[in-house]
Parts: structure tokens; sequence; C-alpha cells
């Protein structure tokens, strides 16, 4: 064996709760493992169901949508909208073969630091076992950025 | 006299469809003909692709290119057409965007060839498959190998101008055909290059005439399976309707003959990834707050993969499934 394969996750969190709860993490110094890239917006219903295709093709192993918890949304029901996305993406995904663990969606309140923190770990260890996502950083695959990179090559 | 400009026009992989649409154009195909010289037109005249590789670098001004890119050959002739040609219009949905052909993009292309030459409907009992390349007494023959992922055309040369449509609407060919006729007799200039044309740039929903209201649904209907309000948006009925995610420029035929809007035209601006668009539109409008009920609606899409990369999977964002990757990885070693 080489380099053991360490997953690339993308976390969506949203401002109110589930950035908190990694900023509770943070502060009450709660270790979890360093393969999410953490990206804040202001509400999980803001979740463009194109950032997280765009994650999965641009090399990440998984996405992780977090908002805050059902009936506890800063912006009364737009974490319900997530949901649905969240669950209709997973369904879309599989036809592309793209295992639906891959995509995980977890509710954190400001005061859940350590249970971001044990979802992130779980998560994590999930998408290990899965193995790299063929879109992403694959020796026995060309990513895409290579494919596109190769089309881009050729003479027109 | 001096020499018309000259005019070519060709299939990859797609239906003709394009074809029988420019022919709708009626007697406006006269105008072509009147204004150009037709070099290369497969289905329409004979030419040899000789004959193409034999013009001048940049002689073609106008070349509308329809269909994906689905095998060597394919590939081969746009890269030619593409160094012939001054503009390059990507024509029609296969073009722009993969369209029907780019559904193979979800198996392993391996899988089409099989599923041709050896399923039930197929009388072939010593299971003889096509040689891409066969010895002879003359020498060696080839057909064209398939490629492991469909292209669009965009995605192997550089294009110029984008038509969508599966098949692009003939009264949207004529004004193109007009305009381009206005700009060889100097009288109007080529709009900026990637731009779109033939459509417009909003959805079909602004152009649909039912009325919207506040949606909410809780279950999601097939067409035959209800009887439609003529007058009210499709999706509100619970149809699946990809009015909120397509371009316009068919004056909203589907949803005005009561049929769903089903994406042949392709993304509208701003929409990077056509499907993601729609999943968003659909679950905004789903009525439900708990997981296994928002499930059990969703029961009632029954693909969605097909549902929202019908005419966009070759185009969109993830471009194919892992199985086609897969071939993909080994038709690269392959040529490695």
């Amino acid at each position: 064996m080489t380099d053991p394969f360490e997953p690339t996750i993308i976390g969506f969190t949203c401002n109110w709760c589930s950035y908190r709860a990694a900023d509770l993490a943070g502060t009450a110094r709660i270790k979890y493992p360093p393969n999410v890239r953490l990206i804040r917006l202001m509400c999980s219903g803001r979740l463009d169901p194109t950032f997280v295709f765009k994650a999965l093709a641009s090399g990440a192993d998984g996405v992780m949508i977090t908002g805050c918890h059902p009936g506890e949304c800063h912006y009364i029901e737009q974490n319900y909208k997530a949901l649905r996305r969240f669950q209709l993406m997973r369904r879309t995904l599989q036809g592309f073969g793209i295992e639906p663990a891959r995509i995980r969606l977890v509710w954190a309140s400001a005061a859940e630091g350590a249970k971001f923190a044990s979802e992130v770990t779980s998560f994590i260890e999930e998408v290990r076992a899965l193995g790299p996502l063929h879109w992403g950083k694959n020796d026995s695959v060309p990513t895409l950025t290579e494919a596109v990179i190769q089309q881009e090559e050729v003479p027109a | 006299m001096t020499a018309k400009p000259k005019f070519a026009m060709y299939w990859a992989a797609s239906c003709g469809g394009c074809e029988i649409a420019v022919l709708n154009t009626n007697e406006k195909i006269l105008d072509v003909d009147a204004n150009f010289d037709v070099v290369f037109w497969p289905v329409a005249m004979d030419a040899k692709y000789k004959d193409v590789e034999a013009m001048e670098d940049g002689s073609i001004l106008l070349t509308l290119f329809n269909g994906g890119i689905r095998n060597e050959e394919n590939e081969h002739i746009a890269k030619l057409l593409r160094k012939k040609s001054k503009i390059l219009v990507a024509f029609g949905s296969c073009a722009n965007e993969g369209c029907i052909p780019g559904l193979a993009n979800l198996i392993d292309s391996r899988e089409i060839v099989h599923t041709a030459f050896n399923t039930i409907t197929t009388d072939n009992p010593h299971e003889i498959y096509p040689m891409t390349s066969y010895d002879v007494p003359e020498g060696e023959i080839h057909i064209p190998k398939l490629l492991p992922v469909l292209k669009t055309l965009d995605q192997v040369v550089d294009v110029d101008y984008y038509m969508p449509g599966c098949p692009p609407e003939s009264q949207q060919i004529a004004a193109v055909i007009d305009l381009v006729v206005q700009v060889v007799q100097g009288k109007a200039e080529l709009p900026p290059k990637g731009s779109v044309i033939g459509a417009g740039n909003s959805t079909v929903c602004d152009e649909c005439k039912r009325t919207r209201n506040v949606k909410t649904i809780k279950a999601f209907n097939r067409i035959w399976g209800i009887a439609p309000d003529p007058t009210l948006c499709l999706l509100e009925q619970g149809i699946p309707c990809n009015g909120p995610a397509t371009r316009s420029g068919c004056r909203a035929r589907c949803p005005k003959a009561g049929a769903q809007c089903i994406g042949c035209y392709g993304p509208a601006d701003g929409v990077v990834d056509y499907g993601a668009r729609l999943i968003s539109a659909f679950a905004s409008v789903i009525d439900a707050k708990e997981p296994q009920e928002i499930d059990h609606i969703l029961d009632g899409l029954v693909d969605p993969t097909g549902q929202f990369y019908r005419f966009n999977l070759a185009g969109s964002l993830l471009k194919a499934a892992v199985p086609a990757w897969k071939a993909e990885s080994t038709h690269e070693k392959e040529k490695a």
C-alpha cells in the first residue's frame, strides 16, 4: 500500500446553528479529523444542489450538509427545504452510481459541538470505507479535472 | 460573380430530427441555397470526407454541427470541421448537451454494443460482434471505435455559437438563417462569440400561459394518471414539469398542449447544472416535513436521474455515471 486514502469532505454549515456547533467544538478543544472543509451559508435552505454536484465533480469524496434542528430554523422552515432537496439529491445521485452514503444530512444546534464533531468523525470513517469517488483523487482513474485538461489540450 | 459563402451541416450522434427541422423551415431553405454554396451535408448531398479535408482551412463560413461525439469518427469530423469553418454552431440538443444519446453515459459503453447485438430481440446465435479492425486481402479495414463517454461538441472543439432544442424550432432556425443572410449581406452584425442563438434567455415557465399560484404538492402524478386542469400550472398539479429550469424559445408548446415540459431546450441562462436546478425546484414545492412522508412522495418520481438529465447528462457537472467513467479509464490506459 502506498499512501492511505484520506477522504476529502466538503461540509456546508448554516450560520445560526451548525456553524456555531463547529465553533463550539473548536473552543471546547474537541478533536475531529481535518478531512472536512467547512463552508458557511446563511441557512441550509441556501444550499443549491449545484454546490453538492460541483463538489463531487471537482474531487470531493463526500458532502456533509448541516443545519438547525427541524422547527428551529432561523428562517422558519428553510431547513425542511434542505431536507427535501437532500432526499431528492440522494435518489438522483444513485442514478450516477454514487452511493447515497456519500452525502449526509446532520442537524446540530449551536450547543451541540460534541455531536457535530462525532458526526464529522463517523461520516469521514464511512466515506473512507467507501473509498475514493471516481470523480475524485484516485490514482487508478483519471480525475474529471485531468479529463477536462486533456480535452482542452486537443488542438482545435 | 463573386463566389457565394460556403455552408456545411453535419450529423454526429443524433437522430436526424435536426435536419428535418431545417427542412421544416419550408421555403426558407431556398434562402440558404440562394445565399450559400452548400459544400458538405451528408444527409442531403453526396460528399466525401476527403473533399472536406482538401478544403482550405477556414474556407467554410458556416457549419451547423448536430449530434454528440459518440465515436472516433464523430471526433475526427468535429475537429476537421472546426479547422475548416469560420463559424461553428453547436446545433440542437445533442451537440449542446448530449441529449438522448448522452443518456448512454449512465452505463458502460460495452453494454450498448451488447444490447444492440446480443439481446432477445436480436437474432445472433453465434454472438458475432462488430470488430473495429479487420484484415482483408486488400489491407486492414476499420470502423470507428465507440468512445466510452459521449461528449458534447464543446468538450471536443471550440464552439462559436450554441443553438439549443431537440430539435430547434423551425421558426427559430428561420430567424437564424435570416440573421446570417443579413450578416453575409453586411446588413447586420454577429452576436458575441459563445452566445446562445435561436432561443430565449429565460425559462419555459416565463412563456407558459398557465396560471401559477403558490405551489404545494402532496403527490407526483403521471400525465396519464390524472385529467390535468387545462389552465393551471402543471407542476402545481403534481406533474413533473421541467419548465422552471428549461430555456425558453419553444413558446411553451408542450405545457400548452397539456404535456409537461421535458427540457429539450436545455438549461436557461444562469443555470449551471440543469438537474440540480430542478431538484431545487421540485423539492421546494413538496408539502411535507417528515422524512418518511417526503420519501413516500418522492417514490412518485419514478426515475429522478432520467427526469432531470434526459437531455443534459453529457453537459452536466457530473457528465457521466461511474460505469462510464470506469470504461473511460480503461480506454485511456489502452491508449497510453
